[in-house]
């Protein structure tokens, strides 16, 4: 066979499932892997509204399973002290219910259901950080880890040589919401508000968010800091502390110090993920609605077949779905840094 | 009094976090060697690979001068490790016959089995995580800051030394984006070392011109300032008997006397706290985390 017509396998494309509608939906629209949580304080996106009960997952997992997709359950937070046993339950649950992995970042849980559950898939999750390969080499040797989520800290160049050293899969964000920081290294909104990530699951977290009509301008403030002003009339954005607006001293400007609203966009950068040995694509949004999920699982299915057979990605209108209607490569990109 | 007295609670001076120039970064902790009332010394870079080479001519000298008068050196590691360079630095240092503490996981593969230090840039937020950790070698832990009172206590129940951050600038989160760089229009490759400028952080206030937080390089930290000399009686209660110290721009001899002095009953809690306010005018306090509030607020001490 030549090796120019050799069709590689596909990359995995994992989806976002806030609900089990979207389940469904990413699912039909040709998602390979769903994640999703429980609805409770164990992962990250602990919102009002979204996640799975156990009976839920059950079903949405018999779903998936039917149409050959897999579900991965992210206990994504930090285990409380003197209080672990909600954490505990969650991996025994997901593992009775048959989920395929589940998602971990906390050392302790990692270590607990290796013991408890060997059988169970652990994936390390972007919360846990892990972004290089002696730090990769240890959750996999002291733990079992089978896959890493990277942070949004590398560049594609970095991956590639990540994957050179490392033996076990990468996954790398590809579409959506765009942490700043080093995820779980970040308790700016703790700072501001009390809730954080590693804690509870939610960061910059809509309880906390109110908009002030100042007259010829709107103040959207966190926890009462003023985040960002827009003119009266024109789109406000959502008070995220890392894509807000702030004055530092070597300029009287206030400017996006840490990150401007975007959205991360890396569907034109496929071939290269591919490239870099990169196991799973994820698409962030489990807080999206089922449409959004849809047409963005869609959009990502036909990219990610059309590279697997050499063909570049089709970028689409991916960009109208984008915070802000904007997209960046984000740290992938060196000048990034 | 009928109670025994309790353990003796030590004091620790962490890494300066901020890129001071090397002449002063000596400086400053060989009058910390010669002056301040700390037990032991935490050096070394956890913030950015490319300042570790400024003041590491300094070094050695600066470690000997401390062990000569009596305190213990630690060597600390970067937070954030991406690139070869960093990774050779965490490399070298878990090589070193010395105490390390462990700012990321890289470092817990070299370290196992070797008594060593964690640090609060690792995330450790239960009696799972530190048992683990524990029976990897770990013999002391400095707490991540977002840690309550209560979640403080329950991790008594690991044999291990907890440290818990009483005086300093918070360390809020680390990027692999530089701020410093960035605010400037350059990136981390060729910032001009534009952190050199803030030796505190460079203040960062929100469009109302409310105080917010200061970045220091890649790292970002609280402006309010970490003061936990009103609850160092809670903490003996909850079995901490070690509190750490970040250097700031402040006189960091004169802030270990007081701590040292609140820790031997020598001064008053009321006076303690106004000697810290008189060292630092400018600086809020904060001790919020502790009392499991936003990291920001200020609880006055009860009664």
């Amino acid at each position: 066979m030549n090796a120019i017509d050799r069709k590689v396998q596909p990359m995995e494309l994992v989806c976002p499932a806030g609900t089990p509608a979207a389940l469904r939906t990413a699912v039909d629209a040709g998602a390979d892997s769903v994640y999703v949580g429980f609805r409770d304080e164990t992962n990250a996106r602990n919102f009002p509204g979204l996640n799975f009960s156990r009976p839920e997952l059950e079903a949405g997992i018999a779903y998936a399973h039917a149409k050959g997709a897999k579900v991965l359950v992210a206990i994504n937070t930090y285990p409380r002290a003197g209080d672990m046993g909600p954490w505990h339950r969650a991996v025994a649950d997901a593992a009775a219910l048959g989920a395929d992995a589940v998602i971990l970042a906390d050392m302790g849980l990692c270590a607990h259901t290796a013991e408890h559950h060997p059988e169970l898939r652990r994936h390390l999750s972007v919360q846990a950080s892990a972004s290089n390969p002696a730090a990769i080499r240890f959750y996999q040797a002291a733990f079992g880890v089978k896959r890493v989520v990277l942070p949004r800290v590398l560049t594609v160049d970095q991956i590639r040589a990540l994957n050179r050293e490392i033996e076990v899969e990468t996954e790398v964000f590809v579409f959506g919401g765009l942490c700043t920081m080093a995820e779980g290294r970040c308790v700016l909104s703790g700072y501001v508000t009390g809730i954080s990530p590693n804690k509870d699951g939610a960061c910059s977290p809509a309880s906390h968010v109110r908009y002030e009509d100042q007259g010829d301008k709107l103040v959207a403030r966190l926890g009462g800091m003023c985040v960002d002003q827009f003119p009266t009339g024109s789109p406000a954005g959502y008070p995220t502390l890392c894509k807000g607006r702030y004055v530092t001293g070597n300029d009287d400007k206030a400017a996006y110090l840490f990150e401007e609203p975007t959205s991360l966009s890396m569907i034109e950068h496929l071939p290269a993920l591919q490239a870099a040995g990169v196991r799973a694509l994820k698409i962030e949004g489990r807080q999206r609605g089922r449409a959004y999920v849809g047409r963005v699982v869609q959009a990502f299915r036909e990219a990610v077949d059309d590279v697997a057979a050499g063909l570049p990605p089709n970028a689409r209108d991916l960009m109208a779905l984008a915070e802000g209607g904007r997209g960046t490569e984000g740290a992938y990109r060196k000048a990034w840094q | 009094m009928n109670a025994a007295l309790p353990e003796r609670t030590a004091l620790t001076l962490g890494p300066v976090l901020f890129n001071w120039a090397p002449e002063t970064w000596r400086d400053f902790y060989l009058r910390i060697a010669d002056e301040a009332a700390v037990d032991t010394v935490v050096l070394g870079e956890v913030v950015c690979s490319k300042r570790a080479p400024l003041y590491g001519v300094h070094l050695p000298a600066v470690a000997s001068r401390l062990k000569a008068a009596g305190k213990e050196v630690v060597f600390a590691t970067l937070a954030l490790v991406i690139g070869p360079r960093d990774l050779e630095l965490v490399e070298a240092l878990c090589g070193a016959d010395a105490l390390i503490e462990a700012n990321d996981v890289s470092a817990l593969g070299h370290l196992r089995g070797r008594p060593h230090a964690i640090g609060p840039m690792i995330n450790v937020y239960n009696e799972g995580t530190l048992a683990w950790l524990a029976s990897n070698g770990a013999r002391r832990i400095c707490l991540p800051p977002e840690l309550s009172a209560d979640s403080i206590e329950q991790l008594g129940s690991v044999a291990i030394d907890r440290e818990v951050l009483a005086f300093g600038r918070l360390p809020l989160a680390v990027s692999a984006r530089c701020y410093h760089a960035r605010s400037r229009g350059l990136t981390k490759n060729t910032c001009q070392y534009a952190c050199d400028a803030d030796a505190d952080g460079m203040a960062v206030e929100t469009m109302e011109g409310e105080s917010f937080v200061a970045v220091n390089g890649m790292q970002t930290l609280s402006h309010a300032c970490a003061n936990l000399l009103g609850d160092v009686d809670d903490l003996q209660r909850r079995g901490v008997r070690r509190l750490r110290l970040s250097p700031q721009k402040v006189d960091m001899v004169a802030v270990a006397q007081v701590f040292r002095d609140r820790l031997d009953g020598t001064l008053a809690a009321d006076e303690s706290l106004e000697r810290l306010e008189d060292l630092a005018p400018d600086l809020p306090f904060t001790n919020g985390f502790y009392h499991h509030a936003e990291g920001s607020a200020w609880v006055p001490a009860r009664g």
